[in-house]
């Protein structure tokens, strides 16, 4: 565990520099840890693969307070998994634009590619790059790829998407580089709900077969 | 009620507050005003909360029509604006505030030399936050109107029905962000850079390139050199992070930064000078300089110290109604608006 500075106003708390489950599982815990202390001056909390960020307003607390205190929780940080997340189970239609040439580069038959993104649970890693838009890993080796060399201008909302070894859905038409597979109608933000994003970070998913 | 009518929206003016904290687990990104120093001004002119949400108004700005009854505005940053009244134009500074009638007629011109200026009204915008805060994020259309920037057309209805009876405040000096270079903390993955990369970032001057918007600044100047490559696993952002991608030219992020990135930071922008970065144009030359996270800290105290003197020291244009003596006499709340004219 490393903990360094973002500037005067955050700092973020490392466990390695990969993308492993138990790493994202002990920033899962922290985050709860530190959001169940309620400790003053700590304005934000932002979990990624294997770090927390921990955003503080500098009039209410400083560096060495805040962070002496998070360090301590993280130092306690049992080996367990932390609290559990949700488990949804979202409903896909296979019909994404990239299905075909996906199943190509991977060597397998479109049903194939189906078979395998359908017949795995993820986690969710975090969440970033839009409001709602969710890091789901793992994706089976066979259907890896990297990211399209030629990222689109637009992707539709709700299309299912996998690039590397992540799986992803994007709850906003968008620019995007990732593979397009399928599309879902659920609707993963909603800003008059709450919370607004449909998944969390540490909730389990399942998709489903249209 | 009072509200402002929009005539032309400018070329980008949207509503923000301090910001939308709370939800950056779920990728809902801060956003809020680019130079909060600026708008917690603006809002003390007109005696709201310093964290009331105005419009933020960039480069060129909108021409309002102000309806239904008086209200009061305060304006800060390099505007000068017009004013038409009953077929009749006049200048209205920046740095004060101005009571409005019904008819007026804003044009606020275009802001000179920095990236945008703030506009308060009295009692604030009479619109429902969305997840708390009443800032606008466009990309994933979170905010008051829809998360957009204004459009020819709206109203934005204010929460007062008239201005208040009182006096015009204004600044005595014109507020003083600093100047020199930006004070950045290192990190938080300056270790990923080559020394020699550490020395040009801290060295050399940076220019701002056009691609400058409420996202962040691409600076055009001399490459840095990461031995193992840009790309990181992905981790949190705040505003003032030195994302440096594999072409080797920073990126100073700014207000509607994604919340999570895969690009190594070299350094963050202190909050204290995160306003001047802020402000800055296409351009304008901008150079860091590294401080410890102790003088980090100091210059945070000292710019609040400076806001909270500036505030403090609010003049009451002449005129002024002696509102002590009124409150005290219960008679304000008797009182007819109107009459008082801006000079």
């Amino acid at each position: 565990m490393r903990l360094v500075p973002v500037g005067d106003t955050a700092f973020s708390v490392q466990f390695g520099d990969a993308i492993d489950e138990a790493a994202n599982a002990r920033v899962m815990a922290l985050m709860s840890a530190v959001r169940n202390a309620d400790l003053p001056g700590v304005v934000e909390l932002v979990p990624s693969f294997c770090a927390l960020l921990v955003v503080i307003d500098p009039l209410r607390t400083d560096f060495r307070s805040a962070s002496t205190q998070v360090e301590a929780m993280a130092a306690q940080l049992g080996r367990g998994a932390g609290a559990q997340g949700h488990h949804w189970s979202l409903k896909v239609r296979y019909d994404g634009p990239d299905l075909d040439e996906v199943a190509r580069a991977c060597g397998l038959s479109p049903n194939e590619v189906v078979e395998a993104h359908a017949g795995t649970t993820y986690r969710v890693h975090m969440l970033g790059f839009l409001p709602g838009f969710a890091y789901m890993a793992e994706l089976p080796p066979m259907i890896r790829l990297p990211r399209r060399s030629e990222p689109r201008l637009k992707v539709a909302a709700g299309s299912v998407a996998i690039a590397d070894a992540m799986t992803a859905i994007y709850p906003w038409e968008s620019p995007g580089g990732w593979h397009l597979i399928g599309h879902t109608d659920t609707i993963l933000f909603d800003q008059v709900k709450t919370p607004p994003a449909l998944l969390a970070p540490g909730d389990t998913v399942a998709f489903e077969v249209l | 009620m009072a509200a402002l009518h929009v005539l032309r929206p400018g070329l980008f003016t949207t509503i923000q507050d301090m910001g939308r904290t709370g939800y950056g687990h779920l990728g809902v990104p801060v956003a809020g005003a680019l130079n909060p120093v600026g708008l917690r001004l603006a809002n003390a002119l007109v005696g709201n909360e310093a964290g009331e949400g105005g419009l933020e108004i960039s480069y060129l700005c909108p021409t309002l029509r102000i309806e239904g009854g008086t209200l009061r505005i305060g304006l800060m940053g390099a505007v000068t604006a017009r004013l038409d009244r009953a077929g009749e134009s006049r200048v209205l500074q920046s740095g004060r505030s101005h009571l409005l009638f019904p008819g007026d007629v804003l044009d606020l011109g275009a802001v000179s030399g920095a990236s945008v200026a703030y506009l308060a009204v009295e009692g604030g915008f009479d619109l429902a936050p969305v997840l708390g805060s009443l800032s606008s994020y466009g990309r994933a259309a979170i905010g008051p109107l829809g998360g957009r920037a204004l459009v020819a057309g709206d109203l934005l209805p204010v929460r007062r029905l008239q201005a208040a009876e009182r006096a015009e405040r204004a600044y005595v000096v014109p507020f003083d962000y600093g100047m020199g270079p930006l004070r950045v903390v290192m990190g938080p993955q300056a270790d990923r850079f080559s020394a020699a990369a550490v020395e040009t970032f801290l060295s050399s001057p940076y220019r701002v390139g056009r691609d400058a918007d409420r996202m962040g600044l691409r600076l055009e100047g001399p490459a840095l050199d990461q031995p193992n490559g840009a790309g990181i696993v992905s981790d949190g952002l705040v505003s003032g992070c030195i994302q440096v991608p594999g072409n080797g030219l920073p990126i100073l992020l700014l207000a509607d930064h994604q919340t999570v990135g895969g690009y190594a930071k070299i350094a963050t922008v202190i909050s204290a000078d995160l306003p001047r970065a802020a402000l800055a144009v296409p351009g304008s030359a901008l150079r860091f300089h590294a401080v410890s996270m102790d003088e980090a800290e100091a210059a945070r105290r000292d710019l609040e110290g400076r806001i909270a003197i500036a505030i403090g020291g609010l003049a009451e244009l002449s005129g002024a109604l002696n509102l002590a003596a009124l409150y005290s006499a219960n008679l304000v709340s008797g009182m007819v608006c109107g009459g008082e004219e801006d000079s």
